[in-house]
């Protein structure tokens, strides 16, 4: 495990909220037809992570996401998923459904979704997604010692996950929402680009606001700065709160006026999302039949 | 992780790291329709509130910049068609300064109402006669026409509140002459306060750009405005020389260069006309290395290439602290590769045409000097459209103060680069301009902006920001970028005669 850095090391440049709410918002405004709908739709698709976090979830329930997310419309040409994701113990279930298929299994970790447990326990959690077969692992930073400006611990933490991820690709969720300030997240971005994670997820999910505009927008330039600094390249999830395909579209445009072609793909962007992929299926049947067909005749998984 | 840097570091050796754009997923042309309005083929003069064909039968055409095609043909006023209007302006006076504010205030909101009604076709219309970009006549130029008539209407009926314990009288007869970079927003400019203060008016729209004035006349006459309080002579420069020269008016208010400026305020000296001017400008941003750089660049892109940087308060001379120079240079050239220009219906272009042949033919000869002088030149790589005017954004680094392109104003989207060391330095630099119209200050530290505030010559400083507009700000400059304030109470300031006050007004 690297040592920790000092906090001056997690310096990063003033964001002024303002612009960048300007400059994201100019960014929505692009109107996105045709052609250029349907392949973004398609995309949105490919880089979704299918995700149902609830006390609820049983093996019956994560059976049948896995289904969706092989053939989110069957009988459509329509691209399979990236990941499903599930907490730790439905893992095994996930992978077994998934076997043969390119979608990937993604685990939440790290007493999701608030953290507020043992270091210890908290790698063991992610030792046992790993085993159970998670190709990708969605830790949760320490907010409480971010916000105590504790910068080293949550960097520290980051990197003994990232070590207990073996090859397991690891997104590092910041929980923006709670992060409250545009500085802050700048920062806790930096800390996790300096840390080795893979990706930087905006939330759980579980906190509101979720994934906004102008957060991603300030994700995207962090990897972007990173990118261009060291040349290695980070991805970013948006994950909450994104429930129509012309949001999708949205982030899309922001990846690809933001950092560009290397990141258009599901290898380096991707939406957290549960009810997202029905609208976007819905867009799509709109493009090929020019009509609106009604929400039932979607699966509802 | 740290092996995983050694690999990625291999990978990368010899090569930087770059990034692509616009190969995985490029947008489809996303047009603005044009089938919900039509453009006559020919547009006369409006004359006390109807339209008048010239009195001698000279016609101009207006082309579309983008295209080169033509649009219509416009009436070539003549010395005569300006007495008319003059004389129906004066006739219009006296019932319309009567008029109780409240009426006024009800002709005003209704003209910003249909306006608005209006918006769509007044947006393609101005993209199509003057090249800038749908985004912007959409979101910027007719918004904020209309605004400029709501806010007005709103004081018409409180001048007494606006001046305590004087009288606002109208002054008369105002002649308005405006440039072609905002054609319907400097039409509202002036005319939404002349009107509302109880004045009347003749408008003189510049000859490229014509059409969304006489547009907005239809306006008038569907808010039942009465004829003559607003007259519209078209024509070119010698029309509006005569209007500014006229001796039926009692004021005359001018945007445009300071040359012509000038020569109007040698026109009206002596003769107890009022006179207000908003003239040219070589603003300065003055990026600080504390600035959020990347919110920075935006708004420097914002404030040069924002309507193809034909902007009077453009931010043209942008002043870096050496420190950030090579940073904040390599920010914006990758920046300036994003910027989508070509056809201004496309809902997705940033940046249009220029505006007109000549306009392109300055600015061309302006590029070349910097270029002679020793400047670098950077230009965005984007294709330009063949048929029509256009003009790569670019940005000059290397720029020394004593350079053309550092002094003179080349209204196009050309940005040059300059350093400072410390804030006395960039205030002197700042300041070191004929102009004074606008500043922008980029910096995360309260005290430096009002440091800086206090010291820039200049009638509008924006902070960490730039471009933005707004009906009840004034606007107006320094030196030679004119004086007199537009917008505000300022702006309506120079549209009334105060009575029962010390200064004779």
């Amino acid at each position: 495990m690297p040592p920790s850095l000092t906090p001056v090391e997690f310096r990063v440049p003033p964001v002024d909220a303002v612009a960048l709410e300007t400059r994201a918002a100019e960014l929505a405004r692009r109107s996105i037809k045709k052609r250029a709908k349907v392949q973004g739709l398609r995309l949105c698709i490919a880089m979704m992570d299918l995700t149902t976090l609830e006390g609820m979830d049983s093996p019956g329930k994560v059976r049948q996401l896995c289904e969706k997310a092989k053939h989110p419309l069957p009988g459509h040409d329509v691209p399979p998923c990236a990941a499903i994701c599930v907490y730790p113990d439905l893992v095994e279930v996930a992978v077994h459904a998934l076997a043969g298929s390119t979608v990937q299994v993604a685990s939440v970790a790290t007493g999701f979704p608030s953290g507020r447990t043992d270091r210890a326990l908290k790698l063991r959690e992610v030792q046992l997604a790993v085993e159970a077969g998670a190709s990708e692992i969605d830790m949760v930073i320490d907010r409480g010692a971010f916000l105590a400006g504790r910068y080293g611990q949550v960097y520290d933490e980051i990197c003994a996950v990232k070590e207990a991820c073996g090859s397991a690709r690891l997104k590092v969720i910041l929980e923006t929402g709670e992060l409250k300030t545009y500085d802050n997240v700048r920062r806790a971005c930096r800390i996790a680009l300096l840390a080795g994670g893979d990706f930087l997820k905006t939330s759980t999910g579980k906190v509101t606001p979720a994934s906004t505009l102008p957060v991603v927008l300030l994700m995207l330039e962090a990897v972007r700065d990173h990118y261009l600094e060291t040349g290695r390249q980070v991805g970013v999830k948006a994950a909450g709160g994104i429930r129509t395909g012309k949001d999708a579209l949205r982030y899309l445009v922001l990846v690809a006026e933001t950092v560009g072609d290397l990141w258009l793909s599901p290898q380096w962007f991707r939406f957290g999302a549960s009810s997202l992929l029905n609208d976007v299926l819905m867009q799509l049947e709109k493009e090929r039949t020019g009509r609106y067909q009604r929400p039932a005749d979607f699966p509802s998984d | 992780m740290e092996k995983q840097d050694e690999k990625t570091k291999a990978k990368t050796q010899g090569a930087r790291p770059e990034l692509k754009f616009g190969g995985v997923w490029p947008y489809e042309p996303a047009l603005e329709s044009t089938d919900h309005f039509t453009i006559a083929a020919r547009h006369e003069l409006f004359v006390g509130g109807e339209w008048k064909q010239p009195k001698a039968a000279g016609y101009f055409e207006t082309i579309d910049p983008a295209t080169e095609q033509v649009l219509s043909e416009v009436a070539m006023a003549t010395g005569k068609d300006v007495d008319a209007a003059v004389a129906q302006a004066q006739k219009a006076f006296p019932a319309w300064s009567r008029l109780p504010g409240e009426d006024r205030s009800r002709y005003l909101f209704r003209i910003a109402r249909i306006l608005l009604e209006r918006a769509r076709e007044f947006a393609c219309l101005e993209t199509l006669d003057n090249g800038k970009p749908i985004a912007e006549t959409r979101d910027v130029d007719i918004p904020l026409a209309a605004q400029h008539f709501f806010y007005h209407a709103g004081w018409a009926d409180k001048l007494d509140l606006l001046f305590p314990g004087q009288q606002a009288e109208p002054l008369g007869v105002i002649g308005q002459i405006i440039p072609w970079n905002f054609p319907l927003l400097m039409a509202a400019w002036k005319i939404a306060p002349a009107l509302a203060a109880g004045n009347t008016v003749v408008l003189k729209p510049a000859e490229t750009s014509p059409l969304t004035a006489l547009r907005l006349c239809e306006v008038f006459q569907q808010a039942g405005l009465p004829p003559g309080v607003v007259n519209v002579i078209t024509g070119d420069g010698a029309v509006g020389a005569l209007l500014a020269k006229h001796r039926g008016l009692q004021k005359v208010a001018f945007t445009g260069s300071t040359e012509v400026g000038k020569e109007i305020q040698r026109a009206v000296a002596g003769r107890g006309v009022e006179l207000t001017l908003e003239l040219g400008g070589k603003a300065a941003h003055l990026v600080f290395e504390d600035a959020a750089l990347d919110q920075a660049v935006e708004g420097v892109v914002r404030g040069i290439f924002f309507n193809q940087g034909h902007v009077c308060c453009a931010g043209s001379r942008l002043l870096v602290q050496e420190s950030v120079h090579d940073l904040f240079v390599q920010k914006m050239r990758a920046r300036m590769e994003r910027i989508r220009v070509g056809n201004p219906m496309d809902k997705n272009t940033d940046m249009g045409a220029i505006h007109s042949k000549v306009q392109l033919a300055r600015i061309e000869q302006l590029v070349a000097a910097g270029v002679a002088e020793g400047a670098l030149l950077h230009q965005s790589g984007c294709t330009l459209p063949q048929k029509g005017f256009w003009f790569l954004p670019s940005m000059f680094t290397n720029v020394a103060m004593s350079h053309r392109i550092a002094r003179e104003e080349i209204f196009g989207p050309v940005l040059s680069v300059l350093t400072f060391r410390t804030p006395e330095e960039a205030v002197e630099k700042a300041n070191n301009t004929s102009y004074g119209l606008s500043a922008g200050v980029w910096t995360d530290k309260g005290s430096r902006i009002l440091w800086l505030a206090e010291r820039l010559k200049a009638g509008v400083v924006w902070n960490n920001t730039f471009n933005r507009f707004d009906a009840g700000s004034p606007f107006g400059g320094f030196k030679e970028s004119g004086f007199g304030r537009e917008g505000g109470r300022q702006g309506l300031r120079a549209y009334v005669r105060l009575r029962g006050s010390l200064s004779p007004g």
